[in-house]
C-alpha cells in the first residue's frame, strides 16, 4: 500500500514496528536458543541451578574446558546412529518427492484438461482424503502390513507416504495447470501431436514453477513426517524425526536428552536453508489454492 | 490414490469390528506335599493357536464402540441415571477416556483457529506496511514456526518451557513460587499446547493473508481515504470483504489441522493431561503387549466421521462452483 494519500501516522508505525519485532522474536528465538544450547552441556541447557548459565557456559567450561562442545553432535551422529536415520531420511524422501511428483503431475494435467463429471469427484476425494488424520490411515495400513510382513521396511514406507501425499500434490497441480492457457496444448493437438508429445514439448517447459512448489511440499512433507515413520518402520530403519522421539526416552529407559537436542538442529538445518532458497516458491504454492479458492 | 488411502480406511472399518481375542484359560491342578490346589493360567498353545487362525481376533460387532474406552453408551446412561445435576453428569462423562479425547481436541481447535486467523492477519497486515525492502528476510523469520515439524517444534518449545529452562525458570521467578511446573498442572499444559498451536499455525495464516493482500485493488482504497475512512474502516468494509474467500479457505485448513492434533501432545509430553483423539490412536497402536487393532480402528472410524462433519459445508460450496464453471 505505497500510494501517497495514505500517510501513516508516526505513533502507528512505531506501534507497527514494534509488534512486528515482538512477533520475529517469539518466532526465531527458540530456534536461535536451541542452537546455541546444542553447543553446551546438559548441566547448562537444563540447568537446575540458573538458567544464565546456559549462556556463560558454566558447567561447559567446567567440563570440557571450552565454551562450546561439539560432545552432543558426536554423540548422537555415532553412539546414536542418527547418521543412519538421517540416510534413511534422505532415501525416503527422494523416493517420495519424484514418485509423488510424477504421478502428480500426470495425474493433475488430465484432471485440469478433462470435463467431465467424474474428474470433479477425484478432486472431491482427494479433498476428503487430504483432511483424513495419518493416523487413522495407518492404523488401517498396520494390520495387513503385519499379516504381509511388509512391516517396517523403507519401501512400504515411501508408498504410504506417496498416497498420503498425492491428494496435496494433486490439488496443488491442479490449480496450477488451470492457469496454464488451453489453447497452448490445443493449437499443438492441431499442428498434429500426439497428447503425449504434447504434454512432453508445450507443457512441460512451462511447469517448472509449479512443480518446483509441489515438490518442496512433498519434501516438508515426507520429511517431517512422524506418525507414518514412527509406526511403520522399525527400530533399524526409522528416519530423523522418530529417531529424535527414541532419544527422549520412555518411562523404561532414560533418554540423552542433548544427543536430542543436537539431533534436532541438525535436523532442522538442511530444511531452513532449502526454504532460505525456494522461499518464493514455498509462498506461491501456499496461496496457489487460496486465490482460486 | 484410491486403492492406498480408500483401501486403509475400508480397512480400518473392518478391524474396528472385531476386538483382540480374549485369552484361553484352562485350570490346571498343582499338587504339592501340603495339598492340591487348582489355579488358572493362561493356555498359550490354544491362544496362539487361534490367533493364527483367525488374525483379526473375534467379531466384535459394534461391541468396541459402545464399549468403556470409546462410546461407553453403558456408563453414560448409568451416569445419567445416577447423576442429580447436570454438572456433574458432564464431569463424570468428562472422564472416560474417549470423551476427555474428544474434550481437548474440541476445545483445541475452537481456541486455536480463531486466534490463528487473528494473529495471521494482524501481522500480514502490518508486514504489508512495512517497506518492501527488508519484506523478504522479514517473511523468512515469520514462517520458520511453520516448516519445523510439529514434534522439532513443539520439543524446542518444550525445552525452553521446562523448569530447567529459560521461560520456565523465569516464570518460577516472577509468580514466586519455586515448585511451579508446567508438566504438572492440567490447566497450564492445555494452554502451552494451545499457544503452540497458534504459534505454530500462525504463519501458515500469515502467508495467505499476505498475497491475498497484494490482490487488494487499490482504487476502492483511495477513494475511501478520499471519502475520509479511517484505517479501522478501510479495513473492515474494503480488505475484509475482498479476502473473504481465502478466509474461510485458511479457517478451514486450520480446523482440519487442529482436529488431528497429535505431535504436540508427545512433543511436550502431556500425555497424562492432554490427551486427542488422535493421540488415542497412537496409543492403542503401540501398546507393548497386544496392538488394540480394534481399538484404534473405532477410534479412527470415529474420528474420521467427526472430520466429514466438519467438511460438508465446504464440499457442498466446491461442487456448487464447479456446476457454475463448467
Amino acid at each position: 500500500m505505497d500510494f501517497g494519500l495514505d500517510k501513516k501516522s508516526n505513533s502507528l508505525k512505531t506501534f507497527n514496528t514494534i509488534f512486528i519485532v515482538i512477533w520475529l522474536l517469539l518466532a526465531c528465538f527458540p530456534f536461535i536458543w536451541t542452537f546455541w544450547g546444542s553447543f553446551k552441556v546438559r548441566a547448562d541447557f537444563f540447568s537446575r541451578a540458573d538458567w544464565w548459565y546456559a549462556i556463560t557456559a558454566f558447567n561447559t567450561l567446567i567440563e570440557t574446558g571450552a565454551r562450546f562442545t561439539k560432545e552432543a553432535y558426536s554423540g548422537a551422529w555415532f553412539e546414536g546412529e542418527f547418521w543412519k536415520a538421517s540416510r534413511n531420511t534422505v532415501i525416503v524422501t527422494i523416493s517420495v518427492v519424484s514418485i509423488s511428483l510424477f504421478l502428480g503431475t500426470l495425474g493433475a494435467y488430465a484432471l485440469s484438461r478433462s470435463t467431465k463429471n467424474y474428474a470433479f469427484w477425484i478432486l472431491i476425494i482427494a479433498l476428503i482424503f487430504r483432511a483424513m488424520p495419518h493416523i487413522t490411515l495407518v492404523s488401517g495400513y498396520l494390520f495387513p502390513f503385519f499379516q504381509l510382513q511388509i512391516w517396517g521396511i523403507l519401501p512400504t514406507t515411501i508408498v504410504v507416504l506417496v498416497a498420503i501425499n498425492q491428494p496435496f500434490t494433486l490439488w496443488l497441480l491442479y490449480s496450477f495447470f488451470k492457469t496454464v492457457p488451453k489453447e497452448l496444448d490445443e493449437s499443438a493437438l492441431i499442428d498434429g501431436c500426439s497428447y503425449f508429445q504434447a504434454f512432453r514439448h508445450i507443457i512441460m517447459p512451462v511447469m517448472w514453477p509449479g512443480v518446483i512448489t509441489a515438490g518442496l511440499f512433498s519434501l516438508m512433507l515426507a520429511y517431517n513426517d512422524f506418525t507414518v515413520t514412527a509406526l511403520l518402520l522399525n527400530q533399524e530403519n526409522h528416519t530423523m524425526v522418530p529417531k529424535i522421539q527414541s532419544y527422549l526416552g520412555t518411562n523404561q529407559h532414560e533418554g540423552n536428552l542433548m544427543w536430542a537436542v543436537s539431533a534436532v538442529v541438525s535436523a532442522t538445518a538442511p530444511l531452513f536453508l532449502l526454504v532460505m532458497f525456494f522461499q518464493r516458491q514455498v509462498i506461491s504454492g501456499l496461496t496457489a489454492g487460496a486465490i482460486k479458492g | 490414490m484410491i486403492l492406498f488411502i480408500g483401501l486403509p480406511i475400508i480397512s480400518t472399518g473392518i478391524q474396528s469390528f472385531y476386538a483382540q481375542h480374549d485369552q484361553i484359560l484352562i485350570e490346571v491342578k498343582k499338587c504339592d506335599p501340603f495339598g492340591c490346589k487348582t489355579s488358572v493360567v493362561v493356555d498359550q498353545e490354544a491362544t496362539s493357536k487361534i490367533k493364527e487362525e483367525k488374525p483379526l481376533g473375534k467379531f466384535n460387532g459394534f461391541g468396541t464402540y459402545i464399549d468403556r474406552n470409546h462410546l461407553a453408551s453403558d456408563q453414560v446412561s448409568e451416569f445419567w441415571s445416577e447423576s442429580k445435576s447436570l454438572g456433574e453428569f458432564i464431569g463424570k462423562v468428562g472422564n472416560l477416556p474417549f470423551y476427555k479425547a474428544l474434550v481437548f481436541t474440541l476445545t483445541y481447535c475452537v481456541i486455536v483457529t480463531p486466534c490463528v486467523l487473528l494473529l495471521g492477519f494482524i501481522i500480514a497486515l502490518s508486514l504489508n506496511a512495512i517497506s518492501r525492502k527488508i519484506r523478504g528476510p522479514l517473511i523468512f523469520g515469520t514462517i520458520l514456526p511453520m516448516i519445523v515439524t510439529p514434534l522439532v517444534g513443539s520439543l524446542v518449545l518444550f525445552w525452553m518451557i521446562d523448569a530447567e529452562g529459560i521461560i520456565g525458570a523465569n516464570l518460577q521467578i516472577l509468580m514466586d513460587d519455586p515448585y511451579l511446573s508446567v508438566k504438572s498442572s492440567k490447566a497450564l499444559t492445555w494452554i502451552t499446547i494451545i499457544i503452540y498451536g497458534v504459534w505454530h499455525h500462525s504463519p501458515f495464516a500469515f502467508v495467505v493473508f499476505y498475497a491475498a493482500l497484494q490482490t487488494v485493488p487499490q482504487e476502492p482504497l483511495e477513494a475511501s481515504i478520499i471519502d475520509g475512512a479511517s484505517r479501522f474502516q478501510r479495513v473492515k468494509h474494503i480488505v475484509l470483504p475482498h479476502i473473504y474467500p481465502v478466509v474461510t479457505f485458511v479457517a478451514l485448513i486450520s480446523l482440519m489441522d487442529n482436529f488431528r492434533v497429535f505431535e504436540p501432545i508427545i512433543g511436550f509430553s502431556a500425555e497424562g493431561s492432554a490427551q486427542s483423539l488422535s493421540w488415542l490412536i497412537y496409543d492403542n497402536l503401540v501398546n507393548e503387549e497386544v496392538i488394540l487393532f480394534g481399538s484404534a480402528a473405532a477410534t479412527s472410524i470415529m474420528t474420521i466421521v467427526g472430520i466429514s462433519i466438519i467438511l460438508t459445508p465446504v464440499l457442498l460450496r466446491t461442487w456448487k462452483e464447479f456446476r457454475t464453471n463448467r
